[in-house]
């Protein structure tokens, strides 16, 4: 018996194999060499040979002190900020909304697949289309606001930066709440129904029950929710790059924007690029460790307390054992 | 239930009806002058951007589309051949390895989950710099390899996979597999995917469009107008050679947005299914 589970092991360390080789490669080693590249002089098209500089966080510094990336930053909490919290609250009213079974809404399922569906389309193919949408001085959104009389001049949406800042989160918001609002209800539903037949039964109200079993029950769905989207937001390129390319006069430019633009654009600063990712990485890693935490394998941390303990007590018992024969 | 009686339930369920009928008229909307403008006339658009009715020029936006740099049958054919190697890819792999975790017991296998729980979350894209450059050094930028391979490494699939198999997962089929001479990979290939269907499935849809609608990593790697995919063509739109021509840009737009139409209708039930499958994983 011992010798055939002993045969069988290797299959688990083949089995991984693949996935840790494509690991290494793919992740592991691109991810030391923009480490690396953060502490050199790597810049210029072309180039592959680069030097360590005299100061290994000269690039960070500079970046530090670029007016660019720390409008970067702020552009990115701000366009964040702005569609996460009128989406969780959207995709939380309707999952709500959708799972209450005194209310009964019909044509869930017709609802549910129009307001994720954005959620599938390519988000190059929506910024785009976003930018022609909001086209100047003819475009569908100015000619909707004109002939319902709420301007009377086209606006120019394209030169405004605080505009295009909300336009973007705009699009991001109409991207994920369909998706969110999924998760929510999910998360709604798995909560035990005899919870709300009893506080029925207790007279509580629609509002109570929200607030003493719905929110409290998907408290973990919610920050998941919230990390999620967070590390995706910090993240954001698409949308603001193709809507504007980070403008107009940089409003848009978000921190992956500035990252692609120090990079791939004018004089290919790998160095900078490779250290301000870093420190985005660096970010999300917190965020990251935040998420880990919280979903960590409950169930597995108990099992292995609760062996350890038995390890303990059957030492314990052979140690008392050994004393009583020694005695 | 007294409170909840004072506002008439007729009430609450307009309100709910009309606010989800115009979310999802906000779903369509743009969607729908899209498809409407692709067959309009530049000079009909510029005179009023939304119509109810298609026009007659769709075979002129055609043309004028074909005429420049936009190749949308190229495009198709090299997001087709990434998106479905990369997803053949990440499903039979991030399996393999999710068994691997589930069925055998080996030392490393618990300090090795939590190394895939740990990753996770670790986004390419801070990583593009070094993956870039490091393609760039062994010659395989303008091709598509550095699409597909990464895929063999899925965390978050392995981890949904490892779910999975532990719920359906019996040891006694592997066994009596055993008992009958079966090597482990073949019981892998021909008794653990069947079982697994449903899942992959599931995975793989998701798959497939997170590889389709990349964005980043191809704009960085494909700079050879033949190898561009579908995303990469959209973002030719917003150059100069398309400014004035408002029929062909809609049109090309329609044109990417036509088979994941297709393809998220036919799918709807499994994709929302999918998502919240994903948010219960934990």
């Amino acid at each position: 018996m011992r010798r055939r589970s002993v045969s069988y092991a290797k299959y688990g360390y083949l089995f991984s194999l693949p996935f840790v080789l494509a690991f290494l490669v793919f992740s592991l080693y691109p991810l030391i060499y923009t480490v690396v590249i953060g502490f050199t002089d790597l810049r210029g098209l072309a180039k592959t040979t680069f030097a360590f500089l005299a100061d290994p966080f000269l690039n960070y510094k500079t970046m530090l002190q670029t007016a660019a990336f720390r409008l970067s930053l702020s552009n990115t909490a701000i366009i964040w900020v702005v569609n996460f919290i009128p989406q969780v609250l959207l995709a939380l009213l309707l999952a709500v909304w959708f799972t209450n079974r005194r209310l009964k809404v019909r044509g869930q399922g017709a609802f549910k697949v129009l307001i994720y569906m954005p959620n599938i389309i390519t988000a190059a193919t929506i910024a785009v289309l976003f930018n022609t949408l909001f086209g100047y001085p003819k475009g569908p959104v100015n000619d909707i606001l004109q002939s319902l009389g709420l301007i009377h001049t086209p606006l120019n949406f394209p030169l405004q930066g605080w505009t295009s800042r909300y336009v973007v989160s705009f699009i991001q918001f109409w991207l994920w709440y369909g998706n969110t609002m999924i998760v929510l209800i999910a998360g709604i539903l798995g909560i035990s129904p005899t919870l709300f037949e009893s506080a029925e039964i207790d007279g509580a109200s629609s509002f109570q029950a929200f607030f003493r079993i719905t929110l409290p029950s998907i408290r973990t769905i919610i920050l998941y929710t919230l990390v999620t989207s967070l590390i995706g937001g910090l993240q954001m390129f698409d949308i603001p790059w193709l809507y504007q390319f980070g403008g107009p006069d940089q409003a848009t430019m978000t921190a992956a924007v500035f990252i692609y633009r120090q990079a791939f654009s004018g004089s290919y600063l790998y160095n900078r690029a490779a250290a301000a990712s870093m420190m985005l990485f660096v970010i999300i890693s917190i965020f990251a460790g935040i998420l880990f935490y919280i979903l960590r394998d409950k169930d597995a941390i108990v099992l292995n307390k609760q062996r350890k303990a038995l390890i303990r007590e059957a030492k314990a018992a052979a140690k008392l054992a050994g004393e009583g024969a020694a005695t | 239930m007294k409170r909840e009686a004072s506002i008439p339930r007729g009430a609450t369920k307009t309100v709910i009806y009309v606010a989800c009928v115009f979310l999802s008229l906000l779903s369509i909307f743009p969607f729908w002058v899209m498809f409407i403008n692709a067959t309009r006339g530049t000079y009909e658009i510029q005179q009023s951007s939304i119509a109810l009715l298609p026009s007659s020029h769709l075979l002129d936006n055609v043309r004028i589309l074909l005429g420049k740099s936009f190749n949308p049958l190229t495009g198709l054919m090299n997001s087709l051949i990434i998106s479905c190697s990369a997803t053949l890819c990440a499903v039979y792999f991030s399996s393999l390895t999710a068994y691997g975790l589930a069925a055998y017991s080996w030392k490393m296998r618990q300090p090795f989950f939590t190394f895939i729980m740990a990753v996770l979350m670790i986004p390419a894209q801070v990583a593009a710099i070094g993956f870039y450059k490091f393609i760039y050094a062994i010659h395989l930028t303008n091709t598509f390899w550095p699409l597909i391979l990464p895929a063999i490494a899925s965390p978050a699939m392995v981890f949904f996979m490892r779910q999975y198999l532990l719920g359906t997962l019996s040891l006694d089929i592997v066994n009596s597999a055993r008992i009958d001479g079966a090597g482990e990979l073949y019981t892998f290939n021909r008794i653990i995917l069947p079982i697994m269907k449903p899942a992959l499935a599931t995975q793989a849809i998701f798959s497939f469009v997170f590889s389709w609608n990349n964005f980043f990593i191809p704009l960085i790697l494909l700079t050879d107008s033949k190898k561009y995919t579908m995303p990469i063509m959209v973002s030719l739109l917003r150059g100069d050679i398309y400014r004035t021509e408002y029929g062909s840009v809609y049109l090309a737009l329609a044109l990417t947005v036509l088979p994941l139409f297709v393809f998220y209708f036919a799918l709807s039930k499994y994709i929302i299914g999918g998502v919240a499958l994903g948010a219960l994983k934990e």
